[in-house]
């Protein structure tokens, strides 16, 4: 490895050969400001906004794509010339820019609004022709607002990294727009709800539908019985948006808020996870001792199933027929819950807070619920949640940890890993294994499966039986492994296939993390540590000890793929078109 | 200019098909394979509908949404077919200040559709470009081939009529 000596702002530094000049000003303390960059997906090098000084070279360059490559480069990061230069950029931005930031989703979390007030720019600087564009509702996850896009293409990159790709820059100059072919909305494309480009949009031109108002009216309602369950990763992220550090757990704080806000009940979704590995793993079994299709992949992600609906119809037969996470806990509110508690499931309005914004899409989805009434009524994402808690002036930090109501509030360490690719796998495995041997088998450590890297293959030995499984994360590896499977040339029995890149927390609705954060930061690896953590100290590992989960099955559901069982907790899958739909 | 989407109904035939499923073909590995087919596609058909653009994105595996972006792009492509008789007015500096936009909007009124599209009957369709070079004779229109210079607003129904009859 060759090392180089250079300065940066005057001072010795010595670094790796080719380091770009980003990376390197990073790794020494120092911040450039970028607005296109993301690594590894879009280092284009578009918005100038990193522009550096180099000696010697004939004008200003990017430091997110210049690599420096001599001995004794001398570069400046912070000249008069180079924060006029940026000031210019983002007034040349703005000037076809909508600039409404006080009604803005994103204010406050804008990367646009942050650099402005850095950079002490005079937004009406450049006054001409503004392009109008109608916000694009045509899809129950998110709103397009290109009058507050900066066509930095991340959304683009990410979209493409899905291997969706049904977003891109059309038409030129002045009329550049990021949109769909031939100008649809994304609600007539295969677009699979993932939500990953509103996750870097860096302002306020991509974000979910908000929800929350329908949340605050049912719970101001007096004839509604409101019960709320948050899914495994919320608790790992929920804290990012009142400034804690990434990969804090806020179980007992976000159990207290959602208390504070009124719900009348707070489950949680690790309940629902455990009764999809008691269905899924019973499924899983049968298939293999029945000779059904394999291997059987996974069903939560909905975003995955949508992918797979559209792009690879032919495998759906290999989908298992389980309901995610969310639409379990659901129809067992409005059955179970409902017998017990004795309400009318009519009255009741069941909301979950996801990582997600294809959940929004899933509880709308045919084959779900029961009686004309949907198993969720309303979807939210993390980021929605902790927008109705400073609505509600709960100060989160300060809050003391509370619990998870009983009957469906007791989750295992198999139901919270769920948020973590591998995860789903690595439950179904430790209650399989169980299953099969008869026995409380004590090494429950799937390790192979953990991990953030996009494709993991492992194989088990469990009762004698050999299985072989891959976990993949991220559409774009999900399409290597399906393209094997299409071909037969894959062996394995079980994968485990979760949309958003590391699982679900780094889904479309969890915490925005800035451009510079996501960059240098395994925000993946950091908040799936918090889920195995909790999976180490939870009093209950494996999905069948929980005892909630027992007394469902004794009181209510009878066995595991019990008739009930697939009455109210498996659904089935349409093929969809691919492009447009 | 944006550029216009047909809301013409396709009519390719299988023989066209045929021949853009050759080219595609041809190119299917080469990298940047998109322009040298929307090119030729454009050939073939003489312009880029949506069917074709979507037989481009299946043939070459690339999403829809980047054939459209190239498309959309380069001033060369056409999201509408060109009539039997394509009007071109030149939008040049000459010509335009010498009227030349007048000229356009005149024509936009008389055949009710805007530049970049063409008329249902597919007899004429309307394009707006850059200086032909008759800078002498602004304003100035093509019809096809033939050279209309000094325009006045006055005359365009005539021209229109003339090639209504023929």
């Amino acid at each position: 490895m060759e090392m180089l000596n250079i300065k940066i702002n005057g001072r010795d530094y010595t670094v790796e050969k080719n380091t770009t000049i980003l990376e390197a000003c990073h790794k020494f303390g120092i911040k450039i400001p970028t607005l296109c960059y993301l690594k590894d997906i879009n280092e284009i090098g578009a918005c100038r906004m990193c522009l550096c000084e180099v000696k010697g070279a004939r004008s200003l360059v990017a430091a997110c794509v210049y690599p420096i490559d001599r001995e004794g480069t001398e570069i400046f990061t912070n000249t008069p010339q180079i924060r006029e230069n940026r000031k210019t950029t983002l007034e040349l931005l703005l000037s076809n820019h909508d600039k409404k930031c006080l009604s803005c989703p994103r204010s406050d979390n804008c990367e646009l609004q942050t650099l402005c007030l850095e950079y002490g720019v005079d937004e009406q600087k450049f006054v001409g022709a503004e392009t109008h564009y109608d916000e694009d509702v045509s899809t129950l996850h998110l709103v397009r607002n290109n009058n507050k896009c900066i066509l930095c293409r991340r959304c683009v990159a990410a979209c493409n990294e899905q291997f969706v790709g049904v977003i891109g820059a059309i038409n030129r100059g002045f009329d550049t727009a990021i949109g769909c072919a031939f100008d649809k909305p994304l609600g007539e494309v295969s677009c699979v709800s993932c939500g990953q480009c509103t996750v870097v949009c860096p302002t306020g031109a991509l974000v979910e539908k908000d929800n929350t108002a329908e949340v605050f009216k049912a719970i101001a309602d007096p004839t509604k019985h409101v019960v709320v369950h948050t899914a495994p990763s919320i608790r790992a992220t929920l804290g990012e948006c009142f400034g804690m550090p990434i990969g804090t757990n806020v179980t007992g704080k976000m159990v207290s808020a959602l208390k504070l806000l009124g719900f009348d009940k707070v489950f949680d979704t690790n309940f629902g996870a455990d009764l999809t590995i008691m269905e899924e793993g019973t499924e899983f079994i049968q298939r293999v001792q029945n000779g059904g299709v394999l291997p059987m992949i996974t069903s939560c992600s909905p975003g995955w199933v949508k992918f797979c609906e559209h792009y690879y119809p032919d495998l759906i037969p290999h989908l298992s027929t389980c309901k995610s996470p969310q639409q379990m806990q659901g129809a067992m509110i409005k059955s179970y819950y409902a017998e017990k508690a004795g309400i009318d499931p009519k009255d009741i309005v069941v909301v979950s807070v996801m990582p997600c914004v294809a959940k929004k899409f899933e509880i709308k989805r045919d084959d779900q619920g029961r009686d004309g009434m949907q198993d969720n009524d309303i979807s939210i994402t993390t980021r929605e949640l902790a927008k109705m808690i400073k609505t509600a002036g709960i100060q989160f930090t300060d809050l003391p940890d509370d619990q998870f109501d009983s009957l469906m509030g007791i989750g295992s360490g198999a139901g919270t890993i769920f948020g973590a690719t591998g995860g789903v796998m690595e439950a179904a495995l430790r209650t399989v294994a169980d299953v099969l041997t008869g026995e409380d088998l004590k090494q429950i450590d799937y390790k192979e499966v953990r991990g953030t890297d996009g494709i993991k293959e492992a194989t088990y030995e469990v009762a004698g039986m050999t299985v072989k499984v891959a976990v993949c994360s991220g559409l774009k590896n999900a399409a290597v492994v399906l393209d094997k499977v299409r071909a037969g040339e894959a062996d394995y029995q079980f994968i485990e296939i979760m949309c958003c890149p590391g699982g679900c927390v780094n889904g479309g609705g969890q915490p925005i993390q800035p451009g510079h954060v996501r960059n240098f930061v395994d925000l993946k690896a950091l908040r799936a540590k918090a889920l195995y953590e909790d999976d180490l100290n939870l009093p209950y590992r494996k999905s069948h000890d929980n005892p909630e989960i027992k007394a469902i099955y004794d009181e209510y559901l009878g066995k595991p793929g019990s008739h009930l069982a697939h009455e109210l907790l498996h659904t089935s899958y349409v093929a969809r078109k691919k492009n447009f739909v | 200019m944006l550029k216009k989407i047909s809301s013409l109904p396709f009519q390719g035939t299988p023989e066209q098909e045929a021949k853009l499923k050759e080219v595609i073909e041809k190119h299917k590995d080469d990298p940047g394979a998109v322009m040298p087919v929307l090119q030729e596609a454009q050939d073939i058909y003489g312009y880029l509908p949506i069917e074709v653009q979507q037989m481009i994105a299946e043939g070459l595996n690339v999403p829809v949404d980047e054939v459209y972006g190239v498309a959309t792009f380069y001033s060369q492509f056409a999201l509408s077919p060109k009539g039997k008789y394509n009007i071109s007015v030149c939008l040049g500096t000459a010509c335009y200040v010498k009227g030349s936009g007048n000229v356009l909007n005149k024509l936009t009124e008389e055949l009710g559709i805007d530049a970049e599209e063409c008329t249902a009957d597919g007899l004429f369709s309307l394009t707006a470009c850059r200086c032909i070079g008759a800078c002498g004779l602004a304003p100035v229109m093509t019809v096809n081939d033939d050279v209309y210079g000094r325009l006045t607003i006055d005359e365009i129904p005539g021209i229109i009529k003339k090639y209504k009859g023929a």
